[in-house]
């Protein structure tokens, strides 16, 4: 048996991903739409209410202060999921098969495409936030700017190992296509991305302590705008201890999927 | 089954005989549920990265990226195999020269035509120096130009690299023109392996088609029970083939003889077997048993025949 980490073929399937995510520059274009939409048509408008009219935001905090990292955490986790379930899209192209009978193991494999995938997201997750501060969000900090790429890479890992898991799953895009959004949005809306977990009724607040993309938007959003409802240090064991879990489950699942 | 080195050895069958399944479990992609095979002294099953290390394989379907161009295609693959970036340049203008790929490298494979992006598989398929390339259905969907010049390329390869060549095809011509020996396979067994000459001459050294009128086959069969330049008869209903001594002076003698026993011959003609001839001979039966359709298929390759005359 060779290496179990083969360091070429990791770097080189991170290199076709980052060319592939520069030449499909329509993809790029549309996958910061929806982010903008939501700053722009909600997160402006409500920023005029006075932050005592929503329970759970800070006295003089801006809504949209409050929303930008929540759009930020949407965008990470879309395009994680995406990149995830693109082991699948590969599958269904071939390209996968000519490399599973390349001498290289399968974790290599699948640990390079899942960095290309982390870092396309989080070159994504640059421009909303490029897209939040020209809207006149308030960066707390540069080093808060730098803590939140430990957060974008947490949610990243978490949910591209969640993608890959189902990707491998489910076995063909059709099926893959048609439930994603059905697992993607009660991820989104079930965590306090968009509003203050102290405005939603007791029993959904059960289950948003559940999720763990909630850790994740609070660590973006106490790194990003200085405000979080959890300690830092929580967000960040939890989503360690999640993303670590399931990029192992994901790990698992491809090296015993079928090539065919 | 044993294929010898440096040797373009073809699977030749009709779908779903089983020859894509064949290439993968000697890919290390299927496991077989029964028997073994060996690459170069390596177990499919048990030494998967050695035999991964000495293969390279095409394919049925395309398994290039189509958003690279055909250069990022090579060099990814390349890297795969752990070949440092020098050693990487050099063989990349390597393969290109010897697929006159040159000055389209750089073009994105989905603009590609579907000719060209077809070698650049094939080209990727042995960047790694393999002792043996895989080619499952090279020339599918390709036009006649551009297959007559992937046959080309493919007789180079073998040629100049000296690499072991397996193909699979169900395009006789393909066969025929390429491989030095050929496996002729139906539900999953192997009814003959031999030499495309070989396999031909089997089946005697001229053929002759002919067609009875007025559904009178039976009876002439009768008529032809004790020649002695007949090798072997095929009769289906009022159609026969027959294996022959003689060619060509042998027609004008049977019309005669039908005449004289009062039958009608509406068609006749006489042939080198092609290894089409073969290939029917070989599988041809189990085709026509399950489909019922053998005569149709039989008149349309007599009518192309002719129309290759």
């Amino acid at each position: 048996m060779g290496k179990i980490i083969d360091p070429l073929p990791m770097y080189t399937m991170w290199l076709r991903q980052m060319i592939r995510f520069f030449r499909m520059k329509a993809r790029l274009v549309s996958s910061l739409v929806m982010p903008f939409l939501f700053l722009a048509f909600l997160g402006i408008p409500l920023s005029i209410l006075p932050s005592s009219a929503m329970p759970g935001i800070p006295e003089g905090m801006n809504f949209l202060d409050y929303l930008a990292p929540g759009i930020l955490g949407m965008t990470l986790l879309f395009s994680s999921m995406m990149a995830g379930a693109s082991v699948l899209w590969d599958k269904e192209f071939g390209f996968l098969k000519e490399v599973l009978v390349t001498p290289v193991n399968r974790l290599s494999i699948m640990l390079g495409r899942s960095l290309g995938g982390m870092t396309t997201s989080i070159i994504q997750g640059f421009m909303i936030i490029g897209i939040s501060v020209l809207m006149g969000v308030n960066i707390s900090s540069v080093s808060g700017l730098l803590l939140s790429i430990v957060f974008m890479v947490l949610i990243c890992a978490t949910f591209i190992g969640f993608g890959l898991i189902l990707a491998t799953q489910l076995g063909e895009m059709e099926g893959f296509m048609s439930i994603i959004n059905m697992i993607q949005m009660p991820i989104f809306f079930a965590s306090p991305a968009f509003l203050p977990m102290e405005m939603m009724p007791h029993w959904l607040k059960s289950i948003i302590c559940l999720n763990p993309f909630t850790y994740g938007i609070d660590g973006l959003r106490g790194s990003l705008v200085g405000y979080s409802t959890f300690p830092l240090i929580h967000d960040f064991v939890i989503l360690l201890v999640t993303s670590i879990v399931l990029m192992l489950v994901g790990a698992y699942c491809f090296e015993k999927m079928e090539a065919n | 089954m044993n294929i010898k080195e440096g040797e373009i050895f073809g699977l030749l069958g009709p779908n779903g005989a089983g020859k894509t399944t064949t290439m993968n479990m000697l890919c290390t992609i299927l496991n077989p549920t029964s028997g073994y095979a060996k690459i170069g002294g390596y177990d499919v099953f048990k030494e998967r990265e050695e035999v991964r290390r000495s293969i390279g394989i095409v394919f049925q379907d395309p398994c290039i990226d189509n958003f690279l161009t055909g250069r990022e295609n090579l060099a990814f693959h390349a890297a795969m195999y752990h070949m440092k970036k020098r050693e990487r340049e050099d063989r990349i203008s390597e393969v290109l020269d010897l697929l006159d790929l040159k000055g389209k490298e750089n073009v994105k494979i989905d603009d590609c035509p579907a000719g060209v992006q077809r070698r650049f598989e094939v080209a990727r398929g042995f960047m790694n120096h393999p002792k043996v390339l895989f080619l499952d259905e090279p020339t599918i969907g390709l036009d006649i130009v551009a297959r007559r010049k992937l046959w080309e390329y493919i007789r180079k390869l073998n040629d100049s690299e000296g690499m072991t060549i397996i193909l699979t095809t169900h395009y006789i011509e393909e066969a025929d023109y390429l491989c030095d020996r050929v496996a002729v396979i139906d539900n999953g067994r192997i009814k003959v392996i031999d030499t495309p000459d070989n396999l031909k001459n089997s089946i005697g050294e001229d053929v002759i088609s002919l067609e009875i009128e007025n559904g009178r086959g039976k009876e002439f069969l009768n008529v032809l029970t004790g020649l002695d330049w007949i090798e072997k008869v095929e009769a289906y209903n009022n159609s026969f083939e027959l294996s022959v001594s003689g060619g060509d002076e042998r027609v004008p003698e049977l019309v005669n003889l039908a005449d004289k026993n009062g039958f009608t011959i509406s068609s006749i003609d006489s042939h080198k077997p092609t290894l089409e001839d073969t290939f029917i001979h070989y599988v041809g039966k189990t085709i026509r048993e399950s489909e019922g359709s053998m005569k149709e298929e039989r008149k349309a390759r007599r009518a192309r025949r002719r129309g290759r005359r």
